[in-house]
């Protein structure tokens, strides 16, 4: 009877078709089909005649595309090092369960199930020149405030500002879960060893965690290279597209100018960039069980 | 996460006084814009107008959230939001549900094959299909309506994941018992197993309604018809004209509105969103 069970029947698969056939008409087919799109002329009115890798090559010498890479990349540079930071100093200080610790982590990461409209929105009022919540304080003080969201420089800052405040939860939380993992007797041991608190931190508690740095940083990465609605709602990619991210020149080759082909192709340039990435955490999280750090 | 978690740990920077302060004046840094934001949307608009400083200042009203009933906008976008993020939510636990228990308990032919390409599928972006998915949605005529909104998300590899963890989870003595039953796999599935599950759906259907709540991307290009928006795509919609238009006010009142049903929903619940947060990030 319970070999019937494990034995492999063509009938055991039904409880996989519904989620499968979803799959793959909307996730499967649609990566091969954009491949294809990509290597044709496309517009509004439906797919042309084949053209090669002519949309790569006019995507590369599109020097918005070339822009918005960088912008991307900037971005990376300047919130993912700020969220795992901010994320670990959060988690050091918070690991003790208390009562003001428990409500401390849960503030800290409720910003994250806010949506981009509202986390957008909140930051625009911080920002904006003369009714901003920055505006209004710097006056007391007799400052001149800068006005953020339409300075170059300044802009994409401004955006990333926003970005750390509100996924900085996620960054805390695994953290978190991986310094409960760290086992007592090591902190015994450096206890014995009359260890200063900076060396048991430097000796004992990053290192073992050093595979969660890794993962968060490379989660970070994956998600901060996505960015999209907080640059189109905050700055709309300003002044001069630069802040203009990878994502949005997506949208607005593909959805505003309606050029399907060229925006189809730039989409395969972030779907390499992304994949590179998720290999680098697949790699990464499998070796955990070996490692017995 | 249980509390037996919270063991004593002899390490002297972990619970460290110095840090906890600094966490707390982090947590007051945080916490300002929203402040701020609440502040505005109790304040009257033409007053605001003046001068935003006039939020430390009484008088404070309600009337920017009276005006949200009186907006028949807003609402039609708060029900839009429901049934889509209602809809999705249901679909992702059936199909969720039903593969996960396959992978983890059945056997059937290419098992270990389909499982690898549908965890490959946790590594595509949105926006690597968001151009294809767009124009099949067009050929059916998809787009502007609530299943056009709901079936992307459907499509998400992470709640399968999520399921077929949890249902190997479940001791292997309880469905052998069964099968001496005779009972069929879609029996033991039906009666034995998914009322164990009962947790597990919580986790991963609060974290799908949430998802699809704040849902951004799908929304903006497919509902492009104004009575079709979601509540996040109409509150950016009302955003970017927010100078004249509406008032620094009435738009704040929105944004409070738009995001206590998240809150509430996260305040009752923080267990299970960490969870599935945090399970679904270390895959």
């Amino acid at each position: 009877m319970a070999e019937s069970y494990r034995r492999s029947q063509w009938s055991n698969s039904l409880f996989i078709l519904p989620y499968l056939s979803v799959f793959v008409v909307l996730l499967v087919f649609p990566l091969f089909w954009g491949a294809w799109l990509s290597l044709h002329k496309v517009d509004l009115f439906g797919p042309g005649r084949f053209v090669g890798l002519g949309n790569y090559v006019r995507v590369l010498a599109d020097p918005v595309f070339l822009q918005a890479l960088r912008n991307s990349i900037i971005f990376v540079l300047i919130s993912v090092p700020a969220l795992v930071v901010l994320g670990l100093f959060l988690a050091l200080a918070l690991n003790k369960t208390t009562r003001t610790t428990s409500f401390l982590r849960g503030l800290f990461f409720s910003s994250s199930v806010l949506s981009v409209t509202i986390v957008t929105l909140i930051w625009r009022f911080v920002f904006i020149p003369g009714d901003g919540l920055l505006a209004v304080v710097s006056e007391q003080f007799g400052l001149q405030p800068v006005n953020f969201l339409s300075t170059s420089g300044w802009s994409l800052f401004s955006v990333g500002v926003a970005t750390v405040w509100w996924c900085v939860g996620l960054p805390m939380m695994l953290f978190l879960a991986a310094l409960q993992q760290i086992p007592n007797d090591l902190y015994e041991a450096a206890a014995l060893d009359n260890a200063s608190p900076w060396r048991v931190l430097t000796r004992v508690t990053l290192p073992s965690i050093a595979r969660t740095i890794m993962l968060v940083t490379i989660i970070q990465i994956v998600m901060q290279f996505q960015l999209f609605g907080q640059a189109q709602i905050m700055t709309n990619g300003g002044p001069n597209g630069t802040s203009r991210p990878l994502v949005m020149y997506i949208y607005e080759v593909g959805f505003v100018r309606w050029d399907v082909g060229k925006a189809a192709a730039a989409s395969e340039f972030l779907f390499l960039i992304i994949l590179v990435a998720a290999t680098a955490q697949y790699v990464i999280s499998s070796r955990n069980s070996e490692a017995s750090e | 996460m249980s509390k037996d978690q919270s063991t004593y740990r002899p390490d002297a920077l972990t619970g460290n006084r110095t840090l906890l302060a600094i966490a707390i004046a982090l947590s007051i840094v945080m916490m300002a814009p929203v402040a701020w934001l609440v502040g505005l949307s109790i304040k009257d608009n033409k007053e605001l107008m003046l001068g935003t400083e006039s939020v430390f200042e009484l008088p404070y009203t309600l009337v920017n959230y009276v005006n949200i009933l009186y907006s028949s906008q807003a609402f039609g976008w708060f029900f839009n939001s429901l049934v889509v993020a209602i809809g999705q939510t249901a679909g992702v636990l059936i199909l969720a549900s039903l593969a996960g228990y396959a992978f983890a308990r059945l056997e059937f032919p290419f098992r270990k094959t389909i499982f690898v390409i549908v965890l490959f599928g946790l590594a595509v972006p949105e926006q690597a299909v968001i151009i294809a998915r767009h124009q099949m949605f067009n050929w059916f005529g998809l787009h502007n309506s609530y299943i056009g909104l709901m079936l992307p998300g459907m499509s998400s590899a992470f709640g399968v994941f999520l399921m077929t963890q949890f249902f190997k989870a479940i001791p292997k003595e309880i469905d052998e018992a069964a099968l001496l039953d005779n009972a069929s796999p879609m029996r033991i599935f039906w009666k034995v197993l998914l009322p164990l599950t009962l947790p597990a759906q919580a986790t991963l259907g609060i974290f799908t309604f949430l998802h699809a709540w704040n849902d951004y991307w799908w929304p903006l290009i497919s509902a492009t018809r104004k009575e079709m928006f979601t509540l996040t795509i109409g509150i950016a919609s009302s955003q970017t004209n927010f100078a004249q238009s509406e008032g620094l006010g009435f738009l704040s009142a929105q944004a409070v509105f738009a995001s206590l049903p998240v809150l509430i929903v996260y305040v009752i619940f923080q267990r299970h969103i960490v969870t599935a947060v945090s399970g679904g990030a270390v895959k």
